[in-house]
């Protein structure tokens, strides 16, 4: 079954051990997610790709429990919606990242849990077609 | 630099109207403000007309009279009306007009807001996977804020059902009706940890603030409110805002922190000499934040100042008298010349069965949305 992510440079994939790709600027590492051209502190075009670490803590998080408007394209609809936990992660030192949760359980999530990237099916397309995103799923402790 | 008064505010009461143009409910609002100034439209020499859903504000005119004057159109997210407020008020402040007026106008489509996330710099996939909803950062940033400040859900319920009440004293208010902190709290939960009575909706509405140069203001009223300041920011690197698929760890103040500072430094007051306050309610948790990055309290202090009373239209920190965005909902164009509208009634004493005891005499007003702006504006009798 064919799988296809998302969109292009959002992460590497195929991958066995697929990472988020941002970018730091080569004048002032600041880190962004995705990667952008320009940098958002200090102005300067030197945005270099950087592959962000796999895993990362949770700084801060939600639940979405109602089914988001277009151009939300997940093919679900209000009877098959389920809802999903939303995080800020933070990877590494610098940045801190928007995901989605494996988990979507309140009493699952705790802040500072330990989390790592997976790439998921977001959706099936008519043709057997996965489209392929990205979440953060728990960790095991001790990793 | 010139001082500006306000002489006259008018409203369109928020809600839904059925077919009823924002261009109407906007001349509507202007009549509003033109009679309580005791002022025609022609004496108007320029304006400035906020709106979301509408690109011309300035059709106003085909309402009202075809005067020729200049007429601006502006919108900034949320911060929109206050937008407006601060370029009539700028014009008159640099000497170029001496009568003008501020206008914001909407009418929404039901339920959350949707655009394209390329407006907002956000990435073009950032709602296809179902990350572009204010909301979500909402729920987020209280849910933080709750953790680090110990403040309690019954706390958020307390907010809402406070600016439900205070709707019913509202005659323009969306809600009027006082809904319990039972009944908050066991509404569906949209995002956690904020349930659907916690949130505002968008709604319809228009607003209306006719400005003068402060030395003329007395011809037309005998109780002038002085706009003491009016000040914009923007987010600073640091900042979790508003639809970003990012945040740096590095930290830094909200936007609405910097703009309450530059505020209270311009207009030579402090938030203790504050004795009506208007912030952002989108939900119960963005009041409790907006209390502390106003400086009307200490992270953390909301959780016993919402137990013991004191945001109530009777304690020491009226907020949201008018019900807030809670109870009015947002016509996103409109949302901030309601709250001047409200300011203004409190300072005269004419809030009615809403009005701050001990006649008040500042007003504080501020603002908060996509992608990370702010308002704050100040008033005195
Ligand atoms: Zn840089």
């Amino acid at each position: 079954m064919a799988q296809v992510p998302f969109a292009p440079d959002v992460f590497t994939w195929p991958a066995e051990k697929p990472q988020l790709i941002g970018a730091r600027c080569a004048s002032c590492a600041a880190v962004t997610f995705p990667a952008q051209d320009s940098c958002p502190r200090c102005g300067k075009l030197e945005m270099e790709q950087l592959l962000l670490p796999r895993e990362g803590t949770l700084w801060t998080w939600t639940t979405q429990d109602f089914l988001p408007k277009e151009p939300y394209a997940s093919g679900e609809t209000p009877q098959t919606f389920k809802p999903f936990g939303m995080g800020l992660v933070q990877l590494g030192d610098d940045v801190r990242v928007e995901g989605r949760l494996t988990v979507s359980d309140p009493k699952q999530i705790r802040f500072g849990m330990k989390l790592e990237l997976v790439i998921y099916p977001f959706r099936t397309d008519g043709d057997g077609t996965q489209v392929m995103s990205y979440a953060f799923a728990p960790a095991e402790e001790g990793n | 630099m010139e001082d500006v008064a306000i002489i006259g505010v008018g409203i369109h009461p928020f809600g839904r109207f059925g077919d009823k143009s924002a261009i109407q409910m906007g001349a509507e609002a202007i009549r509003s403000a033109l009679a309580d100034a005791g002022l025609e439209w022609k004496q108007v020499q320029f304006a400035f007309g906020g709106s979301c859903e509408v690109d011309n504000p300035d059709a106003v005119v085909g309402l009202l009279g075809l005067t020729g004057i200049p007429f601006m159109d502006v919108y900034n997210g949320c911060a929109t009306a206050a937008t407006a407020l601060d370029l009539t008020a700028d014009a008159i402040r640099f000497g170029k007009y001496d009568i003008g007026v501020a206008v914001g106008m909407d009418k929404h489509a039901f339920g959350a807001f949707t655009a394209d996330p390329v407006h907002y710099s956000a990435p073009p996939w950032y709602g296809d996977i179902g990350h572009f909803l204010t909301t979500k950062f909402f729920g987020m940033k209280i849910n933080r804020y709750m953790h680090d400040h110990g403040i309690s859900h019954q706390t958020l319920a307390r907010v809402a059902a406070k600016n439900y009440r205070n709707g019913v004293l509202n005659p323009n208010a969306f809600r009027r009706k006082a809904i319990s902190e039972e009944e908050i709290l066991s509404s569906a939960m949209l995002n956690y940890p904020l349930t659907k009575y916690m949130f505002c909706s968008p709604d319809e509405g228009a607003a209306a603030v006719v400005l003068c140069r402060a030395d003329i203001a007395r011809r037309y009223t005998s109780n002038p409110i002085y706009l003491r300041t009016s000040v914009l920011r923007t987010r600073t690197y640091g900042a979790h805002e508003v639809h970003s698929s990012w945040a740096a760890v590095e930290p830094a103040e909200a936007p609405t922190v910097y703009a309450s500072r530059a505020a209270y430094e311009a207009a030579g007051i402090g938030p203790g000499d504050v004795d009506v306050i208007q912030v952002q309610d989108t939900d119960s948790g963005a009041e409790i934040i907006h209390m502390a990055e106003n400086g009307f309290c200490a992270d953390g202090e909301q959780e016993k100042l919402l137990a013991e009373g004191a945001t109530e239209i009777g304690g020491r920190l009226p907020v949201n008298t008018d019900g807030g965005l809670i109870a009015n909902g947002e016509p996103v164009g409109a949302s901030g010349l309601r709250q001047i509208h409200e300011l203004v009634l409190q300072l005269r004493g004419q809030a009615g069965e809403r009005q701050v005891p001990g006649n008040p005499r500042v007003g504080y007003a501020q603002l908060y949305g996509a992608p990370g702006t702010a308002g704050v504006s100040i008033v005195t009798t």
